[in-house]
């Protein structure tokens, strides 16, 4: 017999409790440990948010081979399997960690955690993340870093921001990456901004091209702001 | 698909919090403006509670719309999509409502 009211029920009747937790507590629990984890180190951050084949890798390295001698430098690359592209970050030198999240579309909080640990990054470096190529579930997770960049081609179309709303909205700076494509395909500039504007009116949009150059020094001074910005922070 | 993730999280806390106690019903908050879809969740369910103390549990899902203020002309309006742009033209607004991602309460006994 039920001991709350007498029924023949064997089972205690269920109580309903209230309990209040965000879905994302643990992951951005695990987010802020790593935000201090990379601030007692004077480590900048940036999570490399896109779309498979915008470029990101090929962005990395140009920004290796022209930022090293300034800067120490550190790649956590992301991917569903192999270690392409860690490999070829260690080809330019730069030490870099790949991890390959299986079936998972994004990175974690604990993820970029374990490979903060493993790597070791030089106190005063900035890490460049690159999350897993995918224009949905990154977004929604926090990891711990100072900036979000999506990079976005050409190629893909001036529509994406309002396609992909969630990514957009998040980010700090929009590398359009491929101008130097523009002749060669139907892309509007003008529309891909106004679009831009209604998900997310503060992104900068820096047009780079990583494979022949283009703007790649405004994308570096945006770099070197942020981390003039976030020393002076840490040293608060 | 990151409702996988999402659901696991969901299960992982209400087991975290309830230890072994057999839980009979989860009721959550997915706001419109979340980037979580909500029948999404519903389909691993059932796959992620297998097995734990959440199993055969039921799920309710409230879905809280979106809603924003206008910086420009002050106005309140609901959206769907966070597409922020205001009746008046402005995309300068503040986001009141609809991210919301919570677990609400859990019947457990």
């Amino acid at each position: 017999m039920c001991g709350t009211c007498g029924c023949e029920e064997t089972r205690a009747h269920p109580e309903t409790v209230s309990m209040e937790q965000r879905v994302l507590a643990k992951n951005d629990h695990l987010a802020e440990h790593n935000r201090n984890w990379l601030r007692g180190r004077e480590i900048l951050a940036v999570n490399l948010m896109s779309s498979p084949g915008s470029g990101k890798t090929t962005l990395l390295e140009r920004a290796i081979a022209d930022l090293r001698h300034e800067v120490p430098l550190a790649v956590i690359e992301g991917d569903q399997a192999t270690p392409v592209d860690a490999d070829r970050i260690h080809a330019t030198g730069c030490v870099a960690i790949q991890v390959n999240t299986g079936a998972g579309c994004h990175l974690d909080a604990g993820m970029l955690a374990g490979a903060l640990e493993a790597l070791d990054p030089r106190p005063g470096s900035v890490v460049f993340v690159e999350n897993v190529g995918n224009l949905v579930c990154p977004a929604l997770f926090d990891l711990g870093e100072d900036h979000r960049a999506v990079v976005m081609s050409v190629t893909e179309g001036a529509d994406k921001p309002l396609k992909y709303p969630h990514m957009f909205r998040t980010a700090d700076v929009v590398l359009l990456n491929k101008v130097d494509l523009l002749p060669y395909v139907d892309f509007d500039p003008g529309r891909f901004s106004r679009q831009l504007s209604q998900v997310n009116p503060v992104a900068e949009v820096l047009a780079v091209s990583a494979t022949r150059g283009d703007g790649m020094a405004t994308w570096y001074s945006w770099l070197r702001a942020r981390q003039q910005v976030f020393a002076e922070r840490v040293a608060r | 698909m990151h409702e996988l993730a999402i659901t696991q999280s969901i299960v992982e806390a209400v087991a975290e919090r309830f230890g072994g106690a057999r839980v009979y019903g989860v009721r959550m908050e997915i706001g419109k403006l979340s980037g979580v879809v909500p029948d999404a969740v519903r389909f691993c369910f059932e796959l992620v509670t297998e097995g734990t103390t959440v199993a055969g549990a039921r799920l309710d899902i409230d879905e809280p719309a979106g809603r924003a203020h206008c910086r420009d002309c002050g106005g309140e309006f609901e959206l769907d999509t966070p597409i922020l742009l205001c009746r008046c033209g402005s995309a300068d607004v503040d986001v009141l409502a609809g991210g919301e991602l919570r677990i609400l309460s859990v019947e457990v006994a």
